[in-house]
């Protein structure tokens, strides 16, 4: 009795070690399974694009790339993990430009310093969105109702207090010399809350991706006024940029890239690095991130750094304006 | 018409029906294992769809979501452990029936019900979905909020025992449902430093703590250890399944009904319609003192509601592409992927993929039955099983589905605590329901009010300034009165009487 009580222990704890466990061999790398983190729910966009992604990487790697789902806490438990993990190879996270927002908030000492990156694979831009019986013919409209609102007076929402999408907008309305606290926003669990409350009248404009309101837009309860890109979207031709209305070069947004642990062998990095940028040219991923009509965007490793770099200080400077910083 | 013979022939193939069938023996397999849930199993289908096309894609998810929900009540009959959330609100009932040697009673009845709210969930889907999203758009945070208090109200109305145990429970569990990140705020709370539990407090292994290692604890706790499970049941799956049709049909219609509002509302899924459904039948029975003690009423009522949620999550999924529940949020990755995007449009496509995807869910809802009556006769494992081989190999798949959920070893230890502290509680005669409802709710109630606070800076009186809003308002106040506005109608009757001659 006692005896199989023992052994049945063992065999939890094996479970539980095995997605922890990993050796240094580098000689053929890769020989062996890969772990690929995810700081968010399955079922996502994130996690979607990670489980894809991770899917074209197999097929470059020959090796089985598993995708672990670390969620919660804004961000801050899978990117945890992913810099906690041994710098093998052997564990690597997706990684989201809550990197560059968390610290800021004092939510983790982490930072972008602390990851080796590989390569970035996507960028979404921001769209402003509005419920599509609202009084706002275009993004004229809605700046000056924002502008002549009472203070704290318009509502907005589409992420949590201090989300990307919550400084992004206001790091717009201050690139438009918009006091920031003209607006209040309501902080959701995500963007498709947000996009519910915006239809039923509970808020007046949403700040998300554009694609994360597409389905909306498709059922004609809210358009897309404006996205903040240089040039319109290839899967959503019809909604101008902030630059041809406003002439407004002002770019934050989200982005997703592959990194690692700090502390990496550079010859596995630059294998990795060779590796995703094929399955970021996969039609596996280009087809799905199309279909979605998620944004494509290439970085190496070297220029992803140099944009996590500058991406982290312009959002310290609005997390600052915004008086979150802690 | 020809659209219609598509959508038949879609799903009339070798295929798709090889995918129904083997996905509703996972979600059995899933749905009967204390601690792995329904949504879990869909997440672990998704990298398989990739493989599959859109159809069959769906079928798998449809099927192994709805069987997996039934299959929770198979361990709840047996052993008192819910094997998924869904089946926690009536585990009590179908328990003590099992007690009394029904068993497979309670369990054919399980069975008959959850096909019938799966059915009715699906009709409703395909004749008013686009009408039932526009309500459930309607409900911004003020109803929310409304409809978070209502269940956390019911939680207490229904639970047998004392009122004051059953709220202080309640009150432990909205305790718990305040760690994490506060999402008003962004600020940390109760997290000690520890990065895991920012994330809050995750009610699968809180869940698992609750029912399943507490009921282990108290196995082993008692001084006789029982050898087998003392559970006979060699009574007959169906025999009593018409008399029990013929008496509570309409707890059947009304439990699908509140299943599948409840369900298609975002964020609330099947579990919350169990709950509110089997509140609502106890307030409406005639034999309210039944209760608890193993009354089919109580079983009827929450085992349609939650598998008509599963098809009423569906609604607002398909035509707004948002997620009814867990389960349909994983669901809208899929059909994007598929290039089937949900919309309105979905309802006009002319490659009659939509009529395919309606027959799926009746086409697996019927597989139900064979398949769960294989099942029902199946479980008389727990009964051989000798205990000191079963409760072992039921403390692994705890653990392993406490791990599972978000593969975090914190998660483990949370179970562990909690089910000691619950098998504190539970010698002390303190209900667990009311807990796991005050987890799940106490943030619903917390984030909506705070955000319906904040767009109207502080305006109580805009909790009534809605229709649904006030409307909901009223019950919630109307309820919390209940006893009172009673108590005062019997003295007065009682004086009434007293004066006549």
């Amino acid at each position: 009795m006692k005896k199989l009580t023992i052994g049945r222990k063992a065999l939890c704890s094996s479970v539980v070690l095995t997605a922890l466990l990993a050796t240094t061999a580098q000689a053929d790398y890769p020989e062996r399974p890969l772990t690929l983190i995810v700081p968010w729910a399955a079922g996502g966009g994130t996690d979607a694009t990670a489980r894809t992604i991770a899917r074209a990487l197999e097929e470059e790697l020959g090796q089985n790339v598993n995708v672990v789902n670390r969620t919660g806490g804004s961000g801050v438990v899978g990117h945890t993990a992913m810099i906690n993990a041994a710098p093998d190879g052997y564990t690597l996270g997706l990684a989201t430009v809550e990197v560059n927002t968390m610290h800021w908030l004092g939510l983790t000492n982490l930072t972008h310093e602390d990851f080796t990156p590989i390569g970035q694979i996507n960028y979404d831009p921001p769209g402003i969105q509005v419920a599509a019986d609202a009084p706002y013919e275009d993004l004229g409209d809605l700046l000056e109702a924002i502008r002549s609102a009472p203070q704290g007076g318009f509502t907005t929402s589409g992420t949590g207090q201090g989300g990307i999408w919550h400084l992004a907008f206001t790091g717009f309305l201050l690139d438009q010399d918009i006091p920031v606290d003209q607006i209040v926003w309501i902080p959701s669990e995500g963007s498709a809350p947000a996009m519910t409350e915006l239809a039923s009248g509970g808020i007046e404009a949403v700040s998300t991706s554009v694609p994360e309101a597409r389905s909306m837009i498709e059922a004609g309860r809210v358009k897309s006024l404006a996205v903040m890109a240089p040039e319109r979207l290839a899967a959503f031709p019809d909604i101008p940029t902030t630059r041809e209305l406003v002439d407004s070069t002002y770019q934050v947004g989200a982005w997703r890239g592959i990194v690692g642990p700090q502390g990496m062998d550079e010859e596995v990095v630059a294998t990795l690095e060779a590796a995703l940028e094929a399955a970021y040219q996969s039609d596996t991923y280009q087809d799905f991130m199309s279909q979605r009509g998620f944004g494509t965007e290439w970085r190496d490793a070297e220029a992803f750094g140099q944009m996590m770099q500058e991406m982290d200080g312009v959002l310290g400077e609005i997390v600052e304006q915004v008086g979150l910083a802690n | 018409m020809d659209i219609l013979i598509n959508g038949i022939g879609l799903v009339l193939n070798i295929e798709t029906l090889l995918v129904i069938f083997l996905a509703s023996l996972f979600g059995i397999f899933v749905g009967a294992v204390p601690g792995l849930t329904a949504t879990m199993a869909v997440a672990l289908l998704v990298p398989l769809t990739f493989y599959m096309d859109t159809i069959p894609a769906i079928a798998a998810i449809v099927t192994t979501s709805a069987m997996a929900i039934f299959a929770g009540d198979i361990p709840g009959t047996y052993l008192n452990i819910p094997g998924t959330p869904a089946s926690a609100a009536y585990v009590g009932e179908s328990y003590a029936l099992a007690k009394k040697g029904r068993a497979r009673e309670a369990l054919g009845i399980n069975l008959v019900c959850s096909v019938f709210g799966g059915i009715f969930g699906t009709i409703i889907l395909i004749v008013v979905a686009q009408s039932l999203a526009e309500v459930a758009l309607q409900f911004s945070a003020f109803e929310y909020f409304w409809l978070a208090v209502l269940g956390l109200s019911c939680s207490i109305f229904i639970s047998v025992g004392s009122r004051i145990k059953a709220f202080l429970s309640l009150l432990f569990g909205v305790l718990l449902s305040t760690v994490g990140l506060d999402m008003m705020s962004g600020a940390p709370r109760f997290t000690f430093g520890v990065p895991d539990l920012m994330a809050g407090i995750n009610f699968i292994p809180v869940m698992i703590g609750m029912f399943a290692l507490n009921e282990l604890i108290s196995y082993y706790g008692s001084r006789s250890e029982k050898k087998n499970i003392g559970i006979d049941d060699s009574d007959s799956v169906f025999r009593q399944v018409p008399n029990h049709l013929k008496r509570y049909w309409r707890n059947m219609v009304r439990g699908s009904s509140i299943g599948t509002l409840i369900g298609a509302l975002p964020g609330a899924g099947a579990d919350i319609a169990a709950w509110i459904s089997y509140g609502v039948g106890k307030g409406r029975s005639k034999e309210k003192e039944k209760y608890g003690t193993g009354n089919v009423e109580g079983i009827v009522d929450a085992s349609s509601a939650n598998n008509s949620g599963i098809s009423g999550a569906w609604v607002p999924a398909l035509v707004f592409g948002i997620p009814g529940d867990s389960i349909t949020a994983i669901v809208i990755g899929v059909l994007y992927m598929k290039g089937m995007n949900p919309g309105p449009t979905i309802f006009m496509d002319s490659t009659g993929m939509i009529y395919a995807l309606f027959l799926v869910f009746i086409v697996a809802n019927l597989m139900m039955l064979p398949v769960g009556y294989a099942a029902i006769r199946l479980s008389k494992l727990f009964i051989l099983t000798p205990s000191r081989i079963l409760m072992p190999a039921i403390l692994c798949f705890c653990i392993v589905g406490a791990f599972a959920i978000n593969n975090s070893v914190v998660d483990i230890w949370l179970m562990l605590i909690v089910g000691l502290v619950a098998y504190l509680l539970a010698v002390n005669d303190f209900p667990m329901a009311p807990a796991i409802l005050g987890l799940v709710l106490g943030k619903v109630v917390e984030n909506n009010f705070m955000s319906a606070m904040l767009r109207t800076g502080g305006d109580l009186t805009s909790f009534f300034a809605r229709p649904i809003s006030a409307g909901l308002g009223v019950a919630v106040i109307l309820l919390w009165c209940s006893p009172l506005l009673l108590r005062a109608y019997r003295r007065y009757r009682a004086n009434r009487a007293a004066i006549a001659p």
